[in-house]
């Protein structure tokens, strides 16, 4: 069976169409994948950024004796009807504190509540015709405005969403961290050192590694069933604490900085080692002096980015209670605290459609401390790293 | 006085007690040295020593007494435990000015300390995964003392229940007895993950081709750091992604079809886990493809192949135990991730085939376990730990068989870096 030239071009024109086309369909899936990331983020952006905007409204406080009981006494009813439950609550506290603030009057801006600003952000709210009425009005005179929201920075968590803030979060975040990395850090670089640099060949060391890359393998939540079973029950560290969310976390992320130490050590050239051993330094002299000082750019890069993946971990923490409902910016190892992821899954759960906006918001601020976290990573890497 | 107190007076003493060494010790091997005795080692590294012999065994006995006290419940007044650990330091002290001597090797003999210092945090990992097998495997052997493996195995039916009045011995007032059965929670971890990896093997695998074998330099470098923007985004994002934004997408689309999906479907938690997952697929494949050696590639382009058949008949065929293995990976990666389906799948256990129905995974049943206000003894709590058992067991074999697929792969090409 013979076949015509025009007939074997063609058959070639075919193959090479379908050579082409994978290349396509190829660059389309990088394509897609890209595509999800764009709208991921236009979509945490969309949600989010509304979130470091608050509704507040101008009122004029008088500090007469009834409001020294009720605060809502303090406003014109009309005003009153609009603003946040969270301030109201505050006024008689002002007034006992402060005994000279009555009689007097004051123009203040405060936080109106959640459905008035959802309303001003064009979202559903469960404002009444009437109460539109008197919002428009005052928004038409200038009374109420969306401003710069400090309480989203300054406070904790609250029920009612407008008085929510991830303060606390942060705070509960950057202790949490703190334990991980002081546990995490030496740990993990003592390991890498003496795997790389003392270790003999035989088969502990070989158990140890297998170990590690075992451990790094492990699925988060695994972690939070030993911290629950050995740290809270067995060592009776208190749960729902900084110090326990961080030695949970420590273990997560010791195979992280192990590996990253390991390379960091690798790299550095046998040349040194040579060099320093050859003027007489001992095995923990040539480490101590050369070849630390030498991974540390490496050793520190690997570290950032096991910190920045353990900050971003919930499922750990939820199992050791982290979850906690956390209303004061408090400052303790021992006691119950939230972080930010945590305070995030919280915000998901919660009802109200207000919520969603401050979930969001609270999303961008995490982004945005790992994006940071991660390119100075990336930073550090290109300004130290030396090629040898 | 209280036990913080007590520690702190203790640490106080210490490191003045380590203080005293670090400047005896130092002061006294000057002297020595001045008189014009050769000595062994330098006076800050006899000074070291002395510190080290002073908080040594001192802290070594402290740990040691409060690990018995909480391992075998003896019962040490701390105060007796830790004013023996500072008489231990003072007598280290004392050892450790004696051995200011100028044939005494103090700086190996810090160095020998030091390596066992490193030995013992290489340990701790070790003791990590160990620590991790016997809580779970402990707390899981209760729970088997009270239902049976069996059923736990292979029964249709998870419905904990009553299990917690069990607990608290209201037994009989409970209505029906818990059942334990957990096919329907691997069914909606095997749906999810399998959706996931619908996803991400394709895009990921496509992507790596692209990236391996056709993209120009400038693609290739910027689009690496971008797909592994996907990895580090946290999971829990990604959960408030999947139920608030993708989960009502596709009921619409459901509905535009005529069809009937509920807001905790499973496409939406799949969908979004197998985004998690490209950059896992597309960077281990990636390497895997760019390892495989240009003689192969160049021997089927003399043949006549088209560049898409070579990498369809050889470049793919040679990678594949690395990217079956990197695929491995990624499903034992979906099996064990947990915050996107605790906040975008269903609570309620539900053996189903269609993935527009609320299914429950393995992972949200241990979480809904463990963060009640449940009593710890309850079957319900210990059920947590015998589902972490399987997990366990389940991704660790996947994690061996994908390293073990990955060797071979390294042993045939003789490359290193993977």
């Amino acid at each position: 069976m013979s076949h015509s030239f025009d007939e074997i071009s063609a058959q070639l024109r075919g193959r090479h169409r379908k050579s082409a086309r994978l290349k396509w369909i190829s660059m389309g899936a990088l394509g897609l994948a890209g595509l999800f990331l764009v709208l991921f983020f236009a979509d945490m952006l969309n949600k989010g950024l509304p979130a470091f905007q608050q509704a507040y409204v101008q009122v004029e406080l008088e500090y007469n004796e009834d409001a020294a009981s009720m605060g809502r006494a303090a406003m014109d009813p009309e005003v009153s009807r609009v603003v946040s439950r969270s301030f109201e609550r505050l006024i008689p506290g002002m007034i006992r504190d402060n005994p000279d603030l009555l009689g007097t009057t004051e123009q203040r801006w405060v936080l109106t509540n959640g459905d008035v600003d959802q309303y001003l952000k064009g979202h559903r709210s469960k404002l009444s015709e009437a109460e539109r009425e008197v919002v428009d009005e005052l928004v038409d005179s200038g009374q109420v405005a969306l401003k710069f929201n400090t309480t989203f920075f300054s406070r904790g968590d609250s029920k009612m969403a407008e008085n929510a803030g991830i303060m606390a979060a942060a705070v509960g975040t950057v202790m949490t961290m703190l334990v991980t990395l002081a546990i995490a850090f030496p740990i993990g670089v003592m390991t890498a050192v003496y795997l790389e640099e003392f270790a003999p060949d035989n088969r502990l060391t070989q158990i140890i590694e297998i170990n590690i890359n075992n451990l790094a393998a492990i699925p988060s939540i695994l972690f939070g069933l030993l911290g629950l079973a050995i740290f809270i029950n067995f060592f009776g560290v208190p749960r729902s604490s900084p110090l326990v969310g961080g030695m949970t976390l420590a273990l997560m992320t010791l195979p992280v900085i192990i590996i990253a130490t390991r390379t960091a050590l690798r790299s550095v050239p046998d040349s040194i080692r040579h060099a320093a051993f050859g003027v007489g330094c001992s095995r923990w002299q040539v480490v101590r002096d050369h070849v630390l000082p030498l991974a540390m750019p490496g050793i520190m890069t690997g570290s950032i980015i096991g910190l920045a993946q353990a900050m971003g971990e919930t499922a750990p923490l939820i199992i050791v209670g982290m979850v906690a409902f956390i209303p004061d910016v408090g400052a303790s190892f021992t006691q119950a605290a939230t972080v930010l992821p945590a305070q995030v899954f919280t915000w998901a759960g919660e009802p109200e459609r207000a919520f969603v906006e401050k979930t969001a918001g609270g999303i961008l601020v995490l982004l945005s401390i790992l994006i940071f976290l991660n390119a100075s990573a990336v930073i550090l890497r290109k300004k130290f790293e030396r090629r040898w | 006085m209280q036990t913080n107190h007590l520690l702190a007076m203790f640490s106080g003493v210490l490191l003045l007690l380590g203080l005293i060494a670090f400047f005896l010790g130092r002061a006294k091997a000057a002297r020595v040295r001045a008189n014009g005795t050769a000595m062994y080692a330098q006076p800050d590294q006899y000074a070291w020593f002395a510190v080290v012999a002073t908080a040594g065994p001192a802290i070594t006995v402290g740990a040691v007494g409060a690990f018995l006290m909480l391992l075998l419940g003896a019962n040490i007044p701390t105060l007796y435990l830790l004013a023996g650990s500072l008489v231990i330091a003072a007598i280290g002290l004392l050892v450790g000015m004696s051995q200011v001597k100028p044939d005494f090797h103090a700086r190996q003999a810090i160095e020998r300390v030091i390596r066992w210092v490193l030995v013992a945090a290489a340990m701790i990992s070790i003791f990590t995964t160990f620590g991790i097998l016997f809580s779970i495997i402990f707390e899981a052997l209760r729970f088997f003392q009270m239902h049976s493996f069996w059923d736990f195995i292979t029964g249709t039916v998870w419905n904990p229940g009553a299990s917690f009045l069990a607990a608290a011995g209201r037994a009989e007032e409970g209505g029906s007895a818990a059942q334990f059965g957990s096919v329907p929670l691997f069914a909606g971890t095997f749906m999810i993950t399998g959706i996931a990896m619908l996803v991400a093997i394709p895009v990921g695998l496509l992507s790596a081709i692209y990236m391996a074998e056709f993209a120009p330099q400038r693609v290739r470098t910027l689009a690496k750091p971008t797909l592994e923007v996907l990895a580090g985004i946290p999971t829990v994002v990604y959960g408030f992604f999947a139920a608030i934004t993708v989960a009502p997408i596709i009921v619409n689309v459901a509905g535009a079809l005529g069809l009937d999906a509920s807001f905790n479907n499973a496409i939406a938690p799949g969908l979004v886990m197998g985004i998690m997952i490209i950059p896992f697929i597309s960077s281990l494949s990636d390497d895997v493809i760019n390892a495989v050696p240009d003689s192969m590639r160049q021997g089927s382009l003399a043949l006549g192949m088209t560049k898409g058949e070579t990498i369809r008949d050889v470049v793919i065929p040679a990678a594949l135990p690395g990217i079956i293995s990197a695929s491995l990976l990624a499903v034992s990666r979906a099996m064990g991730e947990t915050m996107i389906v605790v906040m975008a799948a269903g609570m309620r256990p539900n053996l189903t085939a269609n993935p527009l129905e609320d299914m429950t995974t393995v992972t949200v049943r241990i979480v809904a376990a463990l963060t009640g206000d449940l009593e710890f003894e309850s079957a319900e709590t210990l059920s947590a730990f015998a589902l972490g058992l399987v997990l366990f067991a389940v991704t660790l074999s996947l994690n061996l068989v994908s390293v073990l697929m990955i060797r071979r792969f390294r042993e045939k090409y003789r490359v290193n870096n993977l």
